[in-house]
């Protein structure tokens, strides 16, 4: 371990409080998703991840992260901001007219840590999957990590990738599931029903792994641990049940919270409940 | 009116097949997917010689874009394979978001395009391919017209950093190019010099226009011939040079004439140097089964048809 589990909750703490401002300060983006996968971002990129903040579009010998589900842009900045990808003043331009930090991630505007668009859902497993044979091609043995949204599931390319790559053993890949349940009109079981995702992805020859999001202990020792399953010929998925707007507590497990922005008084509210850990942007 | 024959017809198709062999020789990086036709898509040599350097990705085509954009990101050079209408139309916002907006170096390679695809018919007959990729900011669109220029742009493309859409065909038609051509991404070929009117022409269009020239020298007509094979960017300098000497203009190409290389030129002289201008295109219509020379002669892209826009634009211009 690079850090405690400690160290790292106050990394989310911190990353948690710029998701809120970030959003308030734009009144616009989507702090619900974004609250939910700070915990993993945080393990992800402090604890998993072998990868140099000295950015190259290559990454040759890097691990690769790719966010499908864009939209949770504002946890992505944070988090490269605080990794040391730039500097976390740059969060204040979240959204706005000529920043880097486009709502949702693009290589346009040259923002380290980027290396492809996402936004319009469900193409980031392929996409990852295409980082991954190429690696393979040029010999390099690092992993690929994707996040992928639950309701970006119902995109059918998801599934397009999701039939090849166990096909084409594409097995230095690791896919994490964002779980929490929620799409914009309402709980994913109500407007398009994912059912049992860990039988449908084994059906189609992944190895899944089940790991709590938003328990650090937990989410460390599962993206380890999935590690350790890479290169068997099999690629891993990993159901990684969230709580959407975990952290704030009148945002929790509310759709409502998908894609508005917090009040003055809300953003208090959700401040006061955020310790402020490695300083404010 | 310059003399061009032919000892062969050939397919552009094969043309990219060939230059994808030579591209996958002389760089290591050219990698392939096709989406189940690697037959119509003639990859079969570069299969052979380079096997780990394809993928086949079965009927899935959004996938295969996606793989390609992210294959670009480890230096990889990815020409993706279907028919031009599975290239473009189905996986739109694929193409929009992961390769043209992320600026990914991926070859879009699509055949079977236009109406000389033939029997299969309006669902595989895409007549607005061009519009689509030429709207997409930074995409590079190019229609070759022949066996050798295809091969020549296939492999120029392969040294191009950046998206290109690489449009070309089914049926055999005449090898009249230079086998040993430099494929110039962007620069205009003179096929013939005259003064009374300018024919532009794009993919298989361009030997008819070359027919439709003789014809009309017979007229008395003498027509300047451009071979625009790259739609995007345009050769503005060429069309504008060519079209000051002549006066009018006839765009000829295998597409709508909504979106096509005759909006383009169209929306060039309109700023720069407003000329009368006819368009062989087809008129806002899907095609239909039949073989491609019935097709080429029901939708008007004949080289009578361009005969006549020719008479036409002629007249409308002014005295």
């Amino acid at each position: 371990m690079k850090h405690t589990i400690k160290e790292l909750e106050d990394i989310a703490s911190q990353i948690r409080r710029d998701i809120v401002r970030m959003v308030h300060g734009c009144q616009s983006g989507h702090p619900g998703a974004s609250l939910g996968c700070a915990d993993f971002f945080t393990a992800l990129y402090f604890e998993v991840l072998n990868h140099k903040t000295d950015f190259t579009m290559e990454g040759v010998g890097e691990d690769l992260f790719f966010l499908s589900n864009g939209h949770i842009s504002p946890v992505w900045y944070s988090t490269l901001a605080h990794a040391g990808y730039f500097d976390k003043s740059e969060l204040a331009t979240f959204r706005k007219l000529d920043s880097r930090l486009q709502g949702h991630p693009t290589t346009h505007e040259h923002l380290p840590g980027i290396r492809i668009a996402s936004g319009s859902l469900g193409q980031g497993l392929s996409v990852a999957i295409g980082a991954a044979l190429a690696k393979k091609l040029n010999g390099d043995q690092s992993h690929i990590f994707a996040l992928l949204g639950d309701g970006e599931l119902q995109e059918g390319q998801n599934w397009e990738a999701a039939m090849f790559a166990p096909f084409n053993k594409v097995d230095h890949l690791i896919a994490s599931v964002d779980y929490n349940g929620q799409q914009i009109d309402g709980p994913t079981s109500k407007v398009l029903a994912l059912d049992d995702l860990q039988a449908k992805f084994e059906a189609f020859g992944w190895h899944v792994i089940n790991t709590d999001g938003n328990d650090m202990q937990a989410i460390v020792e599962g993206l380890h641990y999935a590690k350790t399953l890479t290169g068997k010929g099999k690629p891993i998925l990993n159901l990684m049940s969230t709580q959407m707007g975990a952290g704030v507590d009148y945002m929790v497990g509310s759709h409502k919270w998908h894609g508005t922005a917090p009040n003055d008084e809300q953003l208090a509210s959700a401040l006061a409940q955020l310790p402020e850990t490695l300083g404010d942007y | 009116m310059k003399k061009y024959t032919y000892t062969e017809k050939k397919d552009t198709r094969s043309g990219f097949g060939a230059g994808l062999h030579e591209a996958g020789k002389k760089n290591e990086n050219v990698v392939a997917l096709c989406a189940d036709l690697v037959g119509s898509l003639k990859m079969d040599a570069f299969i052979k010689d380079f096997p780990e350097r394809f993928t086949q990705v079965g009927i899935a085509e959004a996938n295969m874009i996606g793989i390609a954009a992210g294959m670009t990101i480890n230096g990889k050079i990815p020409f993706t394979g279907t028919f031009a209408n599975f290239s473009t139309g189905r996986v739109y916002d694929q193409i929009r978001q992961s390769v043209a907006y992320s600026n990914k170096n991926v070859k879009i390679c699509a055949s079977h395009a236009g109406l000389t695809l033939g029997e299969d018919g309006a669902t595989h007959q895409i007549l607005e391919d061009i519009g689509l990729m030429k709207m997409l900011p930074g995409m590079v669109v190019i229609n070759p017209c022949d066996y050798n220029q295809t091969k020549a742009a296939t492999m120029a493309i392969a040294e191009y950093e950046g998206p290109v859409y690489l449009r070309f065909g089914r049926p055999v038609i005449p090898v009249f190019t230079d086998p040993d051509q430099k494929f110039e991404i962007g620069k205009a070929w003179m096929v013939n010099e005259g003064t009374d009117v300018t024919i532009i022409a794009t993919g298989h269009m361009v030997w008819k226009a070359i027919e439709a020239g003789e014809q009309l020298a017979e007229l008395g007509i003498d027509a300047e011939i451009i071979n625009i094979h790259t739609i995007k960017p345009l050769d503005d300098e060429a069309i504008l040079k060519s079209v000051k000497k002549t006066g009018c203009v006839v765009t000829c190409e295998e597409h709508n004439k909504f979106g096509g290389l005759g909006e383009s030129v169209a929306r060039l002289l309109t700023t720069e140097l407003p000329t009368p201008q006819e368009f062989v295109a087809t008129n806002d219509t899907f095609g239909e089964s039949g073989t491609p020379d019935q097709l080429m002669s029901k939708y008007g892209l004949d080289a009578v048809n361009i005969v006549e826009a020719v008479k036409k634009v002629i007249g409308r211009k002014k005295a």
